[in-house]
């Protein structure tokens, strides 16, 4: 089973060369930390920045300079600074390639649930709707179940929606699962120490194995 | 030049009254215009509708209007971590329209810009296109958002200049520039204030012509919401 870190490490493998990137809050920002060598990516962040550099030293933190998650932040060498207007057309226009979000609840449709749970916890959405709706590749970085082991993997999402028919590919402690256009939820590898069956016990929505499925290789 | 030169933030602030509808910077408590933001706490104006992508945190920012319940209905994207803005919405003291972040950004330039509504995916199929307009392009469903105008659009710039032209620093650019040209009345509170001519026309970004007030704050305390380091 991985860890956070884990999970981290492992969506850092699908980074490609030459893109722009955003990362969501929670484990998917750990993803900066593990970008594979001789891979050239840029981390935009939605309230304006690309070029996205490591959390700042003790001392020389800016409160000007923060990401998306509010935390202080460095930018690179080549990074910009711009309003939120001309960072959603980088996120709506689709330069931005690759998005990594968190979620409550994924359906085998592809549609994601995480920022309402009705009658006890409103977050907001942030830019999670403008990102889910117009990304070309959208990667869900996630625990299999919630804190009451319940699967977050579902046949259809019982909590407010995020967005609809979006979701390409999810990567859990257990599992990474492709959300096929057809529907379903395939089975593309295990964790190291994970059964299919664990996973399948796991997950409520559709799972589709077809013959062996290799352990991650992290 | 036209003169946009306020003496203070009272000054600034003259003419804010209850039931108005108020835009303010910011993201988190980055690019706040904090100075204009006590000074409402000390007008005790009411029943204000604010439109900001955050509410501060509890004790800073728009929270404080918030603790002293002087904001009727807040137009935001993310509540986050402010725990009296979760309360008073689940309670139903504080009306809410939650909206996602970039039609929050886009509404507020489509007000400025002249534009009354625009199309995008941003929120199709979910809470947010309830009662919207939704239309297909190039295969694709979409929905109708409509432009956001402020009474007083209140945003904080690094720099400014006595014609109103600002220069924002780093991330606290955020929503200051598309929420400088929505307010029927704009008030820019700056770190420095220069003469007109100091500024490098080529390096402003905020033109002055969507300012009506500008003033230098006071005090600037830029809290930080989550310091991280490495």
């Amino acid at each position: 089973m991985l860890d956070k870190i884990g999970i981290a490490k492992r969506i850092a493998q699908e980074l490609q060369d030459n893109t722009y990137v955003n990362l969501g809050i929670g484990i998917p920002t750990l993803v900066a930390n593990y970008i594979p060598e001789g891979i050239s990516v840029e981390f935009q962040s939605e309230n304006g920045i690309l070029g996205m550099g490591p959390f700042p030293f003790d001392g020389e933190e800016d409160a000007d300079l923060i990401n998306a998650g509010k935390q202080t932040i460095t930018a690179l060498d080549g990074a910009v600074y711009f309003d939120s207007a001309t960072s959603f057309a980088m996120i709506r226009g689709q330069h931005v390639q690759l998005t990594v979000l968190g979620a409550m609840e994924v359906s085998e449709n592809g549609d994601i649930a995480n920022w309402k749970i009705p009658g006890r916890m409103v977050k907001g959405m942030g830019g999670a709707m403008d990102l889910v709706a117009s990304a070309e590749n959208i990667i869900v970085a996630m625990m299999h179940t919630n804190k009451k082991g319940e699967s977050k993997i579902l046949k259809q999402c019982s909590l407010p929606l995020t967005g609809v028919g979006c979701v390409k590919k999810i990567v859990t402690n257990l599992a990474v699962l492709e959300v096929m256009p057809q529907g379903g939820f395939k089975l593309l590898e295990r964790a190291p120490g994970v059964s299919v069956e664990d996973i399948q016990k796991a997950t409520e929505g559709s799972l589709i194995v077809d013959g062996e499925v290799p352990e991650m290789d992290i | 030049m036209i003169n946009k030169v306020v003496a203070n933030v009272q000054e600034a602030l003259e003419g804010v009254k209850d039931e108005m509808t108020l835009m303010l910077g910011g993201f988190g408590l980055c690019g706040i215009p904090e100075n204009s933001i006590a000074e409402l706490v000390n007008k005790g104006t009411k029943n204000l509708t604010c439109i900001s992508n955050n509410a501060g945190v509890d004790d800073f920012g728009l929270g404080i209007l918030l603790q002293e319940k002087q904001i009727k209905k807040m137009i935001s994207s993310y509540v986050g971590e402010n725990d009296e803005f979760e309360r008073q919405m689940l309670s139903g003291e504080l009306e809410v329209d939650l909206i996602p972040q970039g039609s929050l950004a886009e509404r507020c330039r489509a007000g400025g810009a002249g534009i009354p509504a625009f199309f995008t995916p941003a929120g199709y199929g979910t809470e947010v296109a309830e009662g919207k307009e939704v239309r297909e392009f190039n295969g694709k469903p979409h929905i109708l958002e409509s432009a956001l105008n402020a009474d007083f659009a209140i945003v904080k710039a690094w720099k400014g200049d006595t014609a109103g032209n600002l220069i924002y620093k780093a991330t606290a650019k955020n929503f200051n520039p598309m929420m400088a040209m929505a307010g029927t009345i704009t008030v820019a509170e700056v770190e420095e204030l220069v003469p007109a001519g100091e500024l490098d026309p080529n390096e402003i970004h905020t033109p002055g012509i969507f300012v009506q007030r500008i003033f230098q704050g006071e005090r600037f305390e830029k809290r930080i919401e989550q310091r991280t380091t490495r």
